[in-house]
C-alpha cells in the first residue's frame, strides 16, 4: 500500500507537466517573497528548457541528431538585437520575427543536411552552426565578436511590460508550456506518426507513400523556430547578444540537457534543462569546475542503466 | 491494356553486389501474379526495386505507362502501389486503429476505409484499441494488409505474407486475398506455398539467380509438376 502510494507520488512528480508547473510555482513564490534571484533563475531555466524541448523534438521524435541547434537559438537572439536597432521593440512582433528568422535559417541548411545520415548529419549541422557563428562575429555593426547590448527591454502593446523580471518569467514559462502543448499535439498527429515511424524505419514509411525528407525538413524548421523563440527570450533577459550564443559548446549543452532528461520524451528535456541550470547555479557558486559535477551526474545516470534522469529518479523513488 | 507496373530489363542490387539481371515483368489491372523462387534468388530485391527503394543501375520502371525510374519510394506508393512488407513490420507502438488511420490515403476515388478493412478482417475491429505488438502473428499480418489497403492501391504487393503463420491463419489470409481478387484488385504475391498460390493466381513467375527462369499461366505450372521440382525444391 505504502509502496503503491510512493509509486503514484513518484509518477506524479515525474509527470511531464509537473516540471513546467513547478517552474510556474517557483516564479509565483519568488515573486510573492521578492526573491529576485529565484525569478531570474526560474526564467533562465524556462528559456533553456524551451530550447532543449525544441532539440528534443528534433532528436527524440525526428531522429535527427543536430549538433548545431545553438545556431537558430542565437539567430533568434540576433533577430531581437537587430530589430531593436531598427526601432522595433514590440514583443508581439519580435517573437514571431525570431521564430521566422531561425526557421528561415533551418530550411536551406536542413535541406542540405538532411541529405546525409548519421555522423555526417551531426558534422554538417555543426559546420552550419559554426558558419553562422563566424558570420555574426564578423558583423561589426552589431558588436562583432564582442557582442552588443540591447537598448532596452521590449514593450507589449506599447507598455513597458517586460521591464519587470516577473513578467519576463511568466512570458518564458507561458511560452514553454505553449510550445510543449503544441509539440505534444504535433507528435500525436499524423505528421508526428510519420516522423516517429521514419525514425524507426525510413524505407517502410516511404513505401507507404510519405515523403520522409519533407516531413523531417518541416520538423527541423519547427524545432529551429522554437529554439529561435528561446534565443529571443534569453536576449531579453540578459539584454545582451553575442556570437557566443551560437558556439558549439552551447549546442553540446543543449544535447546534454536532452540526453539527461531522456531524448525519447519531449518533456524530459525540460527536466534535463532544469537539472543543468540548478547544477550550474549551485555547484558553480562553490567551484569553477562545476562541469565536473555535471559530468558525474551524467555518469550516474548512465552507469545506473537508468537511460535518463527521469528513469533514474523513478528508480530511486521505487 | 497498359500494365499497372512494369520492370523492363532491370539490373539492380546493393552497392557492388548485383542481384537482378535484365529482369522484366509486369502486372496488369485485375491480375494476380505470384513471384516464386528459392531463397536468395532476388524476389525481395525485385519488390524493393518496384517500390523505388532500390534504384536500378540499368533498365526502366514503368507505372501505368509512365517512366518512373529513379523516383522516390513515396512517389511510387502514391501512384497506387501498396506494400505488405516481409516480416509484417507493423508499427508496434501504435494501436491497430492508429496503424490503419495513419496511413489512410486521400487519393481521389479512394474506397478503402476503416469500415471496409474491418469487414475484410473482423478481428481487427475487435482488437482496434490494442497496440500493434499485442497482436498475434496472424493478426499482425492482417493489420499489415489492412494498412496497405488503406493507401487505396491499384496493385497490392505482398512479400512472404503467409511466412511463419499457422495453417489456419494462412488459409484466412489466402481467403482474404481471394476476396480482394474478386473485387478486381491487382495483386503481386511473393510466396512459397505453391498449392495456395496456384488457386489464387492467374500467372506465376519463377526466379533463379536474379533472372526469370520460367513464366506462364498458373494452370501450366499445375499441369507440369516437374517445373516446380526443378525450380522450387531445395
Amino acid at each position: 500500500m505504502t509502496r503503491a502510494l510512493a509509486r503514484r507520488v513518484a509518477a506524479l512528480l515525474l509527470h511531464p507537466a509537473t516540471a513546467i508547473v513547478g517552474l510556474a510555482l517557483a516564479v509565483a513564490l519568488a515573486e510573492a517573497f521578492g526573491w529576485n534571484f529565484a525569478v531570474t533563475l526560474a526564467t533562465r531555466a524556462a528559456i533553456l528548457a524551451l530550447a532543449a524541448l525544441s532539440l528534443s523534438f528534433v532528436i527524440g521524435q525526428g531522429g535527427m541528431v543536430s549538433f548545431g541547434h545553438a545556431a537558430p537559438f542565437g539567430i533568434g537572439a540576433y533577430a531581437v538585437l537587430i530589430a531593436g536597432e531598427y526601432g522595433i521593440r514590440e514583443v508581439s512582433l519580435l517573437l514571431p520575427l525570431a521564430f521566422l528568422a531561425a526557421a528561415a535559417f533551418a530550411v536551406p541548411t536542413g535541406a542540405l543536411a538532411l541529405r546525409t545520415r548519421g555522423v555526417y548529419f551531426i558534422m554538417i549541422t555543426l559546420a552550419f552552426a559554426q558558419m553562422a557563428y563566424f558570420v555574426f562575429a564578423a558583423l561589426s555593426a552589431f558588436g562583432g565578436d564582442d557582442g552588443m547590448g540591447l537598448a532596452g527591454r521590449a514593450t507589449f502593446a506599447g507598455a513597458r511590460f517586460l521591464r519587470s523580471d516577473g513578467n519576463l518569467a511568466w512570458l518564458s514559462v507561458g511560452l514553454l508550456a505553449a510550445a510543449a502543448w503544441v509539440l505534444h499535439r504535433v507528435v500525436a498527429a499524423r505528421f508526428g506518426f510519420v516522423l516517429r515511424a521514419a525514425r524507426d524505419d525510413e524505407a517502410r514509411v516511404s513505401a507507404l507513400g510519405f515523403s520522409v525528407y519533407r516531413t523531417r525538413l518541416v520538423a527541423y524548421a519547427l524545432g529551429a523556430g522554437i529554439a529561435g523563440l528561446a534565443g529571443a527570450l534569453l536576449a531579453e533577459q540578459t539584454a545582451f547578444v553575442s556570437p557566443a550564443l551560437m558556439n558549439w559548446h552551447r549546442s553540446g549543452e543543449l544535447i546534454v540537457m536532452v540526453v539527461l532528461g531522456g531524448s525519447g520524451r519531449l518533456a524530459g528535456a525540460v527536466l534535463g534543462a532544469i537539472a543543468v541550470v540548478l547544477v550550474e547555479e549551485f555547484l558553480g557558486g562553490v567551484t569553477e569546475y562545476w562541469k565536473l559535477g555535471l559530468g558525474l551526474l551524467i555518469l550516474a545516470v548512465v552507469m545506473s542503466r537508468a537511460i535518463d534522469l527521469r528513469a533514474l529518479l523513478a528508480r530511486i523513488a521505487r | 491494356m497498359t500494365a499497372i507496373v512494369a520492370l523492363e530489363a532491370v539490373d539492380a542490387g546493393y552497392g557492388e553486389a548485383r542481384v537482378l539481371f535484365e529482369l522484366s515483368l509486369e502486372v496488369a489491372a485485375g491480375e494476380v501474379v505470384t513471384l516464386m523462387g528459392r531463397n536468395g534468388m532476388g524476389k525481395t530485391t525485385t519488390i524493393r526495386t518496384l517500390f523505388g527503394l532500390i534504384r536500378p543501375t540499368a533498365g526502366r520502371l514503368w507505372l501505368r505507362g509512365r517512366d518512373r525510374t529513379g523516383v522516390a519510394a513515396h512517389v511510387v506508393a502514391r501512384e497506387g502501389l501498396g506494400l505488405v512488407p516481409e516480416g509484417r513490420q507493423i508499427f508496434p507502438r501504435l494501436t491497430v486503429e492508429e496503424n490503419l488511420v495513419a496511413t489512410a490515403s486521400t487519393r481521389r476515388g479512394a474506397n478503402w476505409t476503416l469500415a471496409a478493412v474491418h469487414r475484410l478482417f473482423p478481428r481487427l475491429a475487435e482488437r482496434r484499441r490494442n497496440l500493434g505488438d499485442e497482436l498475434s502473428g496472424g493478426e499482425q499480418q492482417m493489420l499489415a494488409i489492412g494498412r496497405a489497403l488503406m493507401t487505396n492501391p491499384d496493385l497490392l504487393v505482398l512479400d512472404e505474407a503467409t511466412e511463419g503463420l499457422a495453417p489456419v491463419l494462412r488459409d484466412e489470409i489466402w481467403a482474404a486475398l481471394a476476396t480482394l481478387k474478386a473485387e478486381g484488385l491487382a495483386i503481386l504475391v511473393v510466396d512459397k506455398h505453391l498449392e495456395a498460390s496456384m488457386r489464387l493466381s492467374d500467372r506465376h513467375i519463377v526466379m533463379e539467380k536474379g533472372r526469370i527462369a520460367w513464366a506462364g499461366r498458373s494452370s501450366d505450372l499445375a499441369a507440369d509438376r516437374s517445373l516446380a521440382t526443378r525450380f522450387l525444391e531445395l
